[in-house]
């Protein structure tokens, strides 16, 4: 008998909890979908009734959640009671032993594999729009999760150093005809450089304070460069700026080009292979230098930073550089991408360095799990992959009808995926940490112990 | 009264006001080398204060704290060196620091001074070891050539880590927690967390260390373990402590030194047993006037 109205008891919670969800979404949804203004040929403002749609609507978010009520939830919660007791599943041990070597040997050969399956026009769009877009973001992630993820300040604005390095090769380029080689660095210094300059005023700043002032230095950046149009050109942005040759050997159709001297056929393809090369072997240094520098002290210092600011102080630890090594570093990264995105595009305008951008790589870091290097990786290919794929889906046009374009929903899509992820894994796909020195062996640290920093 | 001349912290005049508040008015007193010296007093008598501005998380309103690394003839340098407005000297085989003038970091860097807190602060997601090795930071940072040398690897920096690891081994060994050494300390249990805390303060290698009642919280057994450990650091390691303290059977039986405060003022400053005894520190405690003790001791059987 107890089992029978527990199991009514379940059902009439089920019922109370999706007639208000129903209920909720009528009244969200009654202004939003009810009522729609359209002009009609007089010009005038007619308003719609679309009881039809509307409840429709309610109706499917009501069952849904009945249906989650009743069928997902409890098979959820046994779930959660099995996965607590259960040790570490031996595919994932495996896959955490062969994972980072599988990553890195696939990179390497991607280019290739692509290049087999697809040809050279396909692998084009592939290389270019998938590995080199990717691994771009790849290494901002890498940049910021220094800033974000081991020290704990919240960085808002980090598309201003991408945007001083992309627009400090392009200049220095132009101006002067330096290579790309000796541009890269000082970009980066450039960068790091503006870092320090953020860091000064704003490192007594923490939390949302920080992420604010941040956020207006971003935008400073930003329109600094559309207003300075003696310098930067404003809108219309810089062209021309100089590619990046094969250690000397121009990427051209001409005699001394790169197919030429290598006795291949002429495809642009091997400029693009060159720069994802380039770009991979930037991200890995990225990823290799962050894994060095928690290891020293200056690394553990940032997490220590995270963890306890007062707690420092009290070691002996200057925060004010501790916390501008951090923002430099970052820059640094950044300045570096950004000096690699100039001379792939060969064009760089404000345009590219708008606010989204920084929310971009910033929900990279935090879908990754702040501090995390493989979350970071994964989170990219993931965001901006999905991106580029969204815009080959033309097959939902055949479902949607022809007007539907699905890359004006990508980040309707990407809210979503967010939300979910958030619910999942509220510290991101890589919430443990691993600690940098160990006596016996290495064991994870669970989220729930690790800060989040104060900014 | 013990060597006068064996003085490592002076306190003269220490004046905290916030706002119209004076949380400590007018407080001097002295800690010697080798001694373990209590700070004690009702709550809210400003304990915790001076301890900040010891170690410089507060600047005080007024007053001197100076502190002495190395030989007693350093002290010669303390009038020299208010006038001359700087922060330390060096003065023959040893040198004299101001704390009052010094950032907190400082105090800890330089003065090597280090401090434990109320309310633990260890960073709960790092482990044990890690906590160990955050406490070396500026030797590490030294030998990794600002973290130059390190990234690209020379071995300078490997010496430096493998010595740093070595310390940290043996502090956990003393606190009894080498077991847990790779485990985070924010699962570590209440009286670990504490111990773990003062091997950190170690870790920084102080002249002087400064405990914010190590032994709350603690059961009896624990904080019989704190006592000895606190004495062992005491002789073995031949450091000089300055502790605040509500726990009687740590401070009575620990301290060779205690200094009573009440509404920030000094009210007793002597051995253990002369303190005890004291009419002013009865009264403070039971938190009635001096001439009603002997009734109200009485009464309470005292």
């Amino acid at each position: 008998m107890p089992e029978a109205t527990k199991a009514r008891n379940n059902v009439v919670a089920a019922l109370r909890d999706a007639g208000l969800t129903a209920l909720i979404a009528f009244f969200l949804f009654l202004p939003l979908v009810g009522f729609q203004a359209i002009s009609n040929i007089h010009n005038e403002i007619v308003v719609t009734w679309r009881g039809a749609l509307l409840f429709s609507l309610v109706g499917i978010i009501g069952c849904g959640r009945l249906c989650y009520a009743l069928a997902i939830e409890p098979k959820l919660r046994r779930r959660a009671l099995k996965a607590a007791k259960l040790e570490t599943p031996a595919w994932r041990r495996i896959l955490g032993k062969w994972f980072i070597p599988f990553a890195i040997g696939f990179t390497i050969v991607y280019p290739f594999v692509v290049l087999a399956t697809a040809g050279t026009g396909g692998a084009l769009k592939w290389v270019d729009n998938f590995g080199i877009q990717i691994l771009i973001y790849v290494m901002l992630g890498f940049g910021l999760n220094i800033v974000v993820g081991l020290a704990g300040l919240l960085d808002l604005g980090y598309v201003a150093f991408y945007a001083v390095g992309a627009y400090s090769y392009a200049l220095l380029a132009k101006e002067f005809g330096f290579s790309f080689w000796i541009l890269l660095p000082l970009a980066g210094c450039l960068a790091s450089f503006w870092g320090i300059l953020l860091g000064f005023p704003v490192l007594r700043l923490r939390g949302d304070y920080l992420a604010i002032v941040t956020l207006a230095f971003g935008e400073i950046i930003r329109i600094i460069l559309i207003n300075f149009v003696a310098l930067t050109n404003g809108y219309a942005g810089i062209g021309g700026i100089p590619r990046p040759s094969f250690f000397g050997i121009p990427f051209n159709a001409d005699d001394n080009g790169f197919a030429a001297v290598f006795g291949l056929e002429y495809t642009p393809i091997y400029r693009t292979i060159f720069l994802y090369y380039l770009i991979l072997a930037l991200a890995l240094l990225t990823c290799y230098v962050t894994i060095r520098l928690r290891r020293l002290p200056v690394g553990r210092a940032w997490e220590a930073l995270r963890e306890d600011e007062i707690a420092c102080r009290s070691l002996g630890i200057n925060t004010t550089n501790t916390k501008l090594t951090a923002f430099a570093m970052g820059a640094m990264f950044a300045g570096f991408a950004g000096s690699f995105f100039a001379a792939r595009q060969g064009f760089i305008s404000p345009e590219s360095f708008t606010f989204l951008e920084s929310a971009t790589i910033l929900s990279i870091v935090v879908l990754g799990g702040m501090g995390s290097q493989i979350g970071v990786a994964v989170a990219a290919i993931a965001m901006i992959g999905g991106t580029e794929i969204m815009r080959d889906l033309d097959f939902l046009k055949e479902i949607f009808g022809s007007t539907f374009d699905p890359t004006q929903y990508r980040m309707l899509i990407f809210g979503a995926g967010m939300v979910l992820v958030m619910i999942w894994r509220p510290r991101g796909l890589i919430s443990t940490r691993s600690p940098s020195v160990f006596l016996k062996e290495r064991k994870t640290i669970s989220a729930d112990l690790v800060g989040e920093g104060h900014g | 009264m013990p060597d006068q001349a064996d003085i490592l912290l002076r306190v003269e005049q220490l004046t905290m006001r916030f706002g119209g508040l004076v949380a400590i008015d007018h407080l001097s007193f002295e800690a010697r080398k080798g001694e373990i010296t209590a700070l004690i007093g009702p709550n809210g008598a400003g304990k915790t204060t001076v301890f900040n501005c010891i170690t410089g998380f507060y600047k005080p309103s007024e007053g001197r704290i100076g502190l002495r690394h190395g030989a007693i003839a350093a002290w010669d340098a303390l009038e020299p060196l208010t006038d001359s407005g700087k922060r330390s000297v060096t003065y023959g085989d040893g040198s004299l620091f101001l704390l009052e003038r010094m950032p907190d970091y400082l105090v800890s860097q330089q003065a090597r001074v280090a401090r434990t807190f109320q309310n633990i602060r260890l960073f709960p997601g790092m482990t044990a070891l890690e906590n160990l090795m955050v406490a070396q930071h500026n030797r590490l940072m030294l030998a990794s050539g600002y973290t130059l040398l390190g990234v690209l690897g020379f071995p300078s920096y490997a010496v430096a880590e493998r010595a740093a690891i070595e310390q940290a081994r043996a502090w956990l060994d003393r606190v009894g927690l080498i077991g847990r050494a790779d485990d985070p300390a924010g699962d570590l249990p209440y009286g670990a967390q504490r111990r773990l805390e003062i091997a950190r303060a170690m870790c920084i290698d102080p002249v002087l260390l400064c405990l914010d009642e190590p032994a709350a919280g603690l059961n009896p057994r624990e904080s019989g373990e704190l006592n000895d450990l606190l004495l062992s650091i005491r002789d073995d390691d031949k450091m000089s402590i300055l502790l605040i303290e509500h726990d009687m059977s740590v401070v009575m039986e620990i301290s060779d030194h205690i200094v009573v405060l009440d509404y920030g003022v000094k009210i007793a400053d002597g051995s253990p047993e002369a303190v005890r005894n004291d009419e002013k520190v009865i009264a403070a405690y039971l938190g009635v006037p001096d001439q009603d003790v002997a009734k109200v001791a009485a009464e309470v059987g005292a």
